[in-house]
């Protein structure tokens, strides 16, 4: 394979904290020179002037293999939930799904915490962990018995993968589809109160501390849930949690009337826990953005709004929608890239997120002005089930390159 | 260039509408109280239109009264009573709406038991829909019956206190009357069991009450709503015994209202349990038969201004 040389370009490098113009040379899938250099006579060259150049996006917590619409989104590796048909509670399945993406997108499975995901007894997450496995899920849901979950973080830990929960007390939610207050009552609509998050974050907090384990929540989406990670945080819990673009972008007024694309699980929040949100990315409190990518086509979602599958197609859009975060002056650019790819390679203790000379070579161009508009009919991937149809953006993603190798 | 005085499309639900959109609807309503009174209760302005019911849910009356509106207005009726396992198991809502849009209807009158369930269907349709009650969303003819039941009753609606009580949580007749009283002034109070009344429905304009009593507390129009026996089992209320202790309206309670106090109820009522047979029979302060009467006036009235673009009359 030739060396290539990206050139003129300017580098977003999430450790150093930095953004500074310059060159990056990739030799052998790997980055083997940045900043000045002599670009090697036979090195295939790309010009970046006027781009971006960043770290492939890491997306923990995908629904979906989607392959185009990774590539688009600029995600370079995915980590696959659990929630799949069968669910990925057998090492054979784990290992199958892990060759699913290469050599393109890298994507790396996420064992079912119980078999078949019914929250009761614990899969062979070891055998899975050997099969490729990179962490555990809860799924969709949350596990109910507080002593299943224990064993659990318990048992996850000692095998030093970190357990990714959802945190919904689902005794609360049962039925509900959406957030209680006015929006949800004016359309008529089953509704669980916010308080189902905060619940349910706070009992796996206290378990994973009592287990000493890892837990990482993804999807933290209301100010009291916000409030007990941050105070977890503080006291040395070894905690992590990340957000969807969706409940950083949109309160529950997105649903009315009844627009299935922006049914969520979970379901969108009040315009107050949205601003909490932000605040909490702003002070560190949220570690990671994640896609949460659930391609749902017509037959899932054209239903009326309480029979449809909730879930948004992200993938595409995920780097897009998070872009407003710096231009909104909520952080800077190299901490988005910090929150879309260090963290989560960090998390899932994955190679990349990074531009330093070694690294593996999994880099976006990235033009962080380009105006364009979301259009569900036409969005890369498998269905275009976004809540943010039809909205003027900025910014997007022009090379994924995946190990040296330019996949669009 | 005029602007019709109601330019929708569709009836899905009274929110959102103005105050004289919903006045234009009672007014119009009132010519057709008038003839349904008549002995010949007939006129032919809708004759060779096709109007669909189509009713996913199980309805007696609400069925009836559509069916008698559209025919005392001369259009050909035609009633679609769907099993709820056969569209369960068959085709999507939406593939439903496609085959009777394909039928050529001019009005499509629709019940479903999932809220947004009517919103779904109007958009791939051709025809004026009118919603018939969607899930716990929105009745707009019983709204605007109700509506239209009081104006005649008490000569007004603005200033009024109107009490609406009971299972509020679950009931699309509780949220099409919030909107169309509080829309045309009057002030309403939700009351019930905290676990019958349904978050934020304070910020709907409606005063929350879970005392009975202090709820129909000078109240001008008590309106009661049905509780399914299903919900009374322990799960949201402990029991019907409890249910109509606390909360059932008996003679005694009704004092606590107005002097001149009107009684309502959309029926189908549970004698004993949220309204005792004193209360609904009493001749001088019950409207219960009179809000049936109204609710083919007010139909005849919603299918006549819906199909008017469509009969080539400007408005």
């Amino acid at each position: 394979m030739r060396p290539l040389a990206i050139l003129g370009g300017r580098l977003v490098d999430p450790r150093a904290g930095s953004v500074q113009p310059g060159n990056l040379l990739i030799v052998d899938r790997r980055i083997a020179a940045v900043g000045d250099f002599d670009v090697p006579a036979e090195a295939e060259r790309i010009d970046a002037s006027g781009l971006l150049v960043t770290p492939g996006l890491v997306d923990v917590g995908s629904f979906a293999i989607d392959l185009p619409a990774f590539v688009a989104g600029g995600i370079t590796r995915a980590a696959l939930m659990p929630d799949q048909s069968p669910p990925l509670d057998h090492a054979a399945l784990v290992q199958r799904a892990a060759q699913a993406g290469k050599p393109d997108v890298w994507v790396h499975p996420i064992a079912a915490g119980t078999k078949a995901l019914a929250g009761r007894e614990l899969a062979e997450i070891g055998l899975m962990r050997a099969a490729g496995a990179v962490a555990v899920a809860t799924g969709r849901g949350w596990i109910a018995d507080s002593g299943v979950m224990l064993r659990l973080l318990g048992y996850a830990s000692a095998l030093d993968l970190p357990v990714i929960a959802h945190a919904e007390d689902g005794s609360l939610t049962a039925g509900a589809v959406a957030t209680d207050g006015e929006t949800a009552t004016r359309l008529g609509l089953p509704a669980a109160p916010a308080a189902a998050e905060a619940m349910a974050v706070a009992r796996d907090l206290m378990l994973a501390e009592e287990a000493g384990a890892a837990i990482h929540f993804r999807q933290i989406t209301t100010a009291r849930a916000f409030d007990l990670v941050r105070a977890a945080k503080r006291r040395g819990v070894r905690v992590t949690c990340g957000i969807t673009p969706a409940h950083l972008f949109l309160s529950d007024q997105a649903i009315g009337p009844f627009r299935t694309f922006a049914r969520l699980s979970p379901p969108l929040r009040e315009e107050a826990d949205r601003l909490a949100a932000i605040e909490a990315v702003r002070d560190g409190t949220v570690d990671l953005i994640c896609s949460g990518h659930d391609p749902q086509g017509p037959e899932a979602k054209r239903l009326p709004f309480a029979d449809a599958e909730p879930g948004m197609a992200g993938a595409a859009t995920l780097l897009t929608l998070s872009l407003a975060l710096v231009r909104d002056g909520v952080i800077a650019l190299p901490r988005l890239f910090d929150l879309l790819s260090t963290a989560p390679a960090r998390l899932l203790g994955l190679p990349g997120g990074g531009l330093d000379v070694g690294d593996e070579a999994d880099l976006l161009l990235v033009d962080e002005g380009a105006p364009w508009r979301i259009d569900s009919d036409r969005m890369a991937g498998a269905a275009g089930n976004t809540p943010f149809d039809a909205l003027p953006v900025q910014g997007r993603v022009v090379r994924t390159i995946k190990g040296g190798v330019a996949l669009n | 260039m005029s602007a019709s005085p109601f330019p929708h499309r569709h009836l899905l639900g009274l929110a959102g509408l103005h105050p004289w959109e919903i006045t234009y609807l009672l007014d119009e309503a009132e010519q057709w109280v008038t003839l349904n009174r008549g002995t010949a209760k007939h006129d032919g302005r809708l004759a060779g239109l096709t109007q669909m019911n189509a009713f996913f849910e199980a309805s007696t009356r609400t069925l009836l009264s559509f069916e008698v509106a559209g025919k005392r207005l001369g259009a050909d009726v035609v009633n679609m009573a769907v099993a709820q396992s056969s569209v369960k198991k068959g085709e999507t809502l939406i593939d439903t709406a496609i085959t009777l849009n394909a039928m050529r209807a001019d009005v499509m009158v629709i019940r479903h038991d999932r809220s947004g369930a009517v919103h779904l269907i109007a958009d791939k349709v051709n025809c004026p829909v009118l919603n018939a009650g969607d899930g716990r969303h929105e009745h707009p003819t019983q709204g605007l019956l109700d509506a239209l039941t009081i104006r005649r009753r008490k000569g007004r609606i603005e200033g009024l206190v109107v009490a609406i009580c009971g299972d509020v949580l679950h009931s699309r007749v509780a949220r099409s009357n919030i909107h169309a009283l509080t829309t045309l002034g009057a002030e309403v109070r939700v009351v019930g069991p905290p676990t019958l009344l349904p978050a934020g429905v304070e910020r709907m304009g409606a005063q929350r009450f879970t005392d009975f009593d202090a709820g129909l507390d000078g109240a001008d129009v008590v309106m009661m709503l049905r509780v399914q026996r299903e919900r009374m089992d322990g799960a949201l209320v402990p029991s019907a015994r409890e249910f109509h202790a606390l909360y059932g309206l008996t003679h005694k309670r009704v004092e606590r209202a107005a002097p001149d106090a009107l009684v309502m109820h959309p029926g189908p009522m549970n004698r004993g349990v949220e309204i005792d047979s004193a209360v609904a029979d009493d001749p001088v302060r019950s409207a219960i038969t009179e809000q049936v009467e109204m609710g083919v006036a007010v139909r005849m009235a919603c299918l006549d201004v819906l199909t008017r673009e469509r009969r080539g009359i400007a408005a």
